[in-house]
């Protein structure tokens, strides 16, 4: 791989963790509230799976957002605000962290109903076939979701109607505390798409190259017309559920083990050249702007509370 | 014997004892084991009951909650516990369509002794997927019975209560009650279903409410009394069925009504209880009714706008002083 491309990947992943970092810190002062979860650990597999995206693409994804709406491209400055309830923010401090949407680049959420997002990402499919736009839906959700009806009934209609739609499961090992090996009857999740007739494929998750290689050609395998594919992606969250998690779980000791393979930690491994140091300055100077973007944004209006429940408010 | 615990603490008293009574009763749900559950209620069960009686799912909360319907049908007394009210919409399928409907459609051969927790509500800018208050909407359902506990007596009390019913029991919890402290009396007489509690006595204006809006309603009532409104606070306690005895004798003493619900107004329980007045105590009222409702928007992000959805002390003064104006 190119260096100026591992150069673009450690960048963006560091991006995504020194703005979680921050987010840590503004919500121990109560700048931000509601439930705020962490990405950290997880950032290669954002990263990969975006890079392979073109503009149009479409995409969906959990509450979990943070790392896939900074790297579809989403301004940090819009993403903090919208933390910080502000009208600036990219659902304008109605969504939260849970719900970050963005028209522009095609990010329909954020969702925070587990598995949720993947009947709209088969939906949205449909429509891309119907009216013969030649585009990628790509639809991201945790391990957990599997276990819900929705994960089964989208894999099998994606793959029945033969839809565009890139399915990517992050298979963190946990849904909230409870780890998959007890939910689960068979843990490779890969072969459950597989047993659809869907293409499927397990990547190393915490390796960013690993998944946007395994990214660039299930788009082209889609981009070809032959339906959609499953990217397992196999990663682990580094920090709690949410903020009020005890991790009574797990031991610490996996945590440590599993932060050996941190993604920034093993891209540089494999590309000594890159200039970490010029990339932390520069980022420490796209998040404060960021928190001033958001502390000087504006509380919308108590008088618009109803507005945006029914389209006649939105479209003049 | 009287202590001063937390709302959860006495959930979680309520579950214990009832567990420790009863082999038949299980608790399952999505974290309630290894987590210790989303709101830590039975944090430490795992431990004590293991892993038989304190089962973590999967998350398919239609699948767990059709398997608590089966197990009550074979004979257990499970508790499913579902995160929050959202998520209950995944399970709305088994919970309507089979625990609502079996002992009906079997002509009373098969009744379901199941009891489903959930948390509810708004205040923690938790945003639209995880905020309603959708009690109302399940009290439509025949076959169901529905209790909200707002006192931590309650809270220890409806648990016993639910189980011992012979049909499905919906308890609601509010999220924003978890560690708010009361007086439990382990000794208090038994509950029964469908009694509202008169809360505080007043002879101008009836305040009928329920859950978290019960807080709202005494603090309301306490500033509407020194302006010499004399309110009269009623906790419903249970929505299906309604206590339509204590509410009409109140509308009698009193002759005017404000009902708090945390829920929208369109197609609420508070119109439900509304109707009933007009076709019980009809010629009882002075005044036209009132309703303090959260206003009917999906709940949002910011705390300022979620705050102004919900029911306030405020909005509920204001109501009062509106509704002694007419005469
Ligand atoms: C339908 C539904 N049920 C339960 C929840 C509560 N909940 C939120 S996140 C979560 C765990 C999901 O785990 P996973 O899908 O593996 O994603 P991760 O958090 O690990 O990224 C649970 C149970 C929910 N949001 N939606
Ligand atoms: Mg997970």
């Amino acid at each position: 791989m190119e260096l100026d491309l591992a150069r673009e990947f450690y960048r963006k992943m560091l991006l995504i963790r020194r703005f979680e970092e921050k987010c840590v810190e503004l919500y121990s002062k109560e700048k931000i509230r509601g439930f705020l979860h962490l990405y950290i650990g997880e950032e290669a597999i954002a990263v990969g799976i975006m890079d392979a995206l073109s503009p149009e693409d479409a995409v969906f994804t959990t509450y979990r957002d943070h790392g896939q709406a900074l790297a579809r491209g989403i301004q940090p400055n819009r993403i903090l605000a919208e933390m910080y309830g502000k009208v600036e923010g990219c659902s304008r401090g109605r969504g939260g962290s849970m719900h970050l949407f963005d028209a522009h680049t095609h990010f329909y959420g954020g969702n925070a109903i587990v598995a949720g997002g993947l009947p709209l990402a088969v939906g949205m499919a449909l429509a891309d076939k119907m009216m013969k736009r030649n585009r990628v839906t790509v639809c991201i959700f945790g391990d957990g979701a599997v276990a819900e009806g929705e994960f089964h009934e989208s894999l099998n209609l994606a793959a029945l109607w033969h839809l565009p739609v890139l399915f990517v499961c992050e298979n963190n090992g946990y849904a909230m505390g409870t780890a998959l090996e007890f939910t689960e009857s068979e843990t490779n999740i890969s072969l459950k798409a597989a047993a659809y007739r869907i293409s499927s494929r397990q990547v190393d998750g915490m390796d960013v190259v690993a998944v946007a290689e395994a990214a660039q050609e299930a788009v082209s395998e889609i981009r070809a017309g032959n339906g959609p594919v499953f990217i397992e992606c196999l990663t682990y969250r580094f920090r709690a559920h949410s903020m009020f998690d005890a991790e009574r779980y797990r031991e610490k000791s996996e945590v440590e083990e599993w932060k050996k393979k941190d993604p920034l930690l093993l891209l540089h491994q494999r590309f000594p050249n890159i200039d970490i140091d010029k990339y932390e300055t520069e980022i420490v100077q796209i998040i404060d702007e960021a928190v001033d973007f958001a502390e000087n944004g504006t509380l919308e209006s108590i008088d618009d509370l109803e507005k945006f429940v029914y389209s006649c408010e939105v479209i003049p | 014997m009287s202590e001063k615990i937390t709302y959860r603490e006495a959930v979680r008293k309520g579950i214990r004892e009832a567990m420790e009574n009863d082999k038949r009763v299980f608790l399952m749900g999505e974290d309630v084991g290894h987590y210790g559950g989303s709101y830590a209620v039975s944090m430490g069960f795992l431990e004590l009951f293991g892993s038989e009686r304190i089962i973590d799912t999967p998350l398919s909360e239609s699948a767990f909650t059709g398997a608590g319907i089966g197990a009550a049908l074979g004979g257990m007394r499970p508790i499913v516990e579902i995160m929050t009210v959202n998520f209950s919409l995944l399970a709305l399928d088994q919970i309507m369509n089979n625990a609502a409907t079996l002992l009906h459609m079997s002509g009373g051969q098969f009744n379901v002794p199941l009891v489903i927790r959930m948390a509810t509500g708004g205040g923690k800018q938790l945003a639209a997927q995880h905020s309603h208050s959708l009690e109302g909407l399940y009290a439509h359902i025949p076959g169901l019975k529905v209790l909200i506990p707002a006192t931590v007596q309650d809270a220890y009390d409806m648990v016993a209560l639910a189980l011992a019913d012979p049909d499905p029991v919906l308890i609601f919890e509010n999220v924003m009650l978890y560690n708010i402290k009361g007086e439990l009396d382990t000794e208090a007489l038994p509950l029964v279903i469908g009694k509202a509690k008169t809360e505080r006595t007043g002879k101008d204006l009836t305040i009928l409410t329920y859950g978290i809006s019960l807080f709202k309603a005494l603090e309301a009532a306490e500033i509407l009394s020194s302006e010499g409104i004399d309110a009269e606070v009623i906790d419903l306690r249970s929505l299906r069925p309604l206590d339509d005895e204590t509410i009409m004798n109140s509308v009698a003493k009193t002759h005017r009504v404000m009902i708090v619900d945390e829920g929208w107004k369109s197609g609420s329980i508070s119109a439900e209880i509304m109707a009933r007045i007009n076709e019980q105590a009809f010629f009882e009222l002075d005044a036209p009714m009132g309703r303090v409702c959260t206003v009917e928007v999906p709940i949002p992000y910011a705390s300022h706008l979620e705050q102004a959805a919900l029911p306030s002390t405020e909005k509920i003064v204001t109501m009062g002083r509106k509704l002694m104006e007419k005469s």
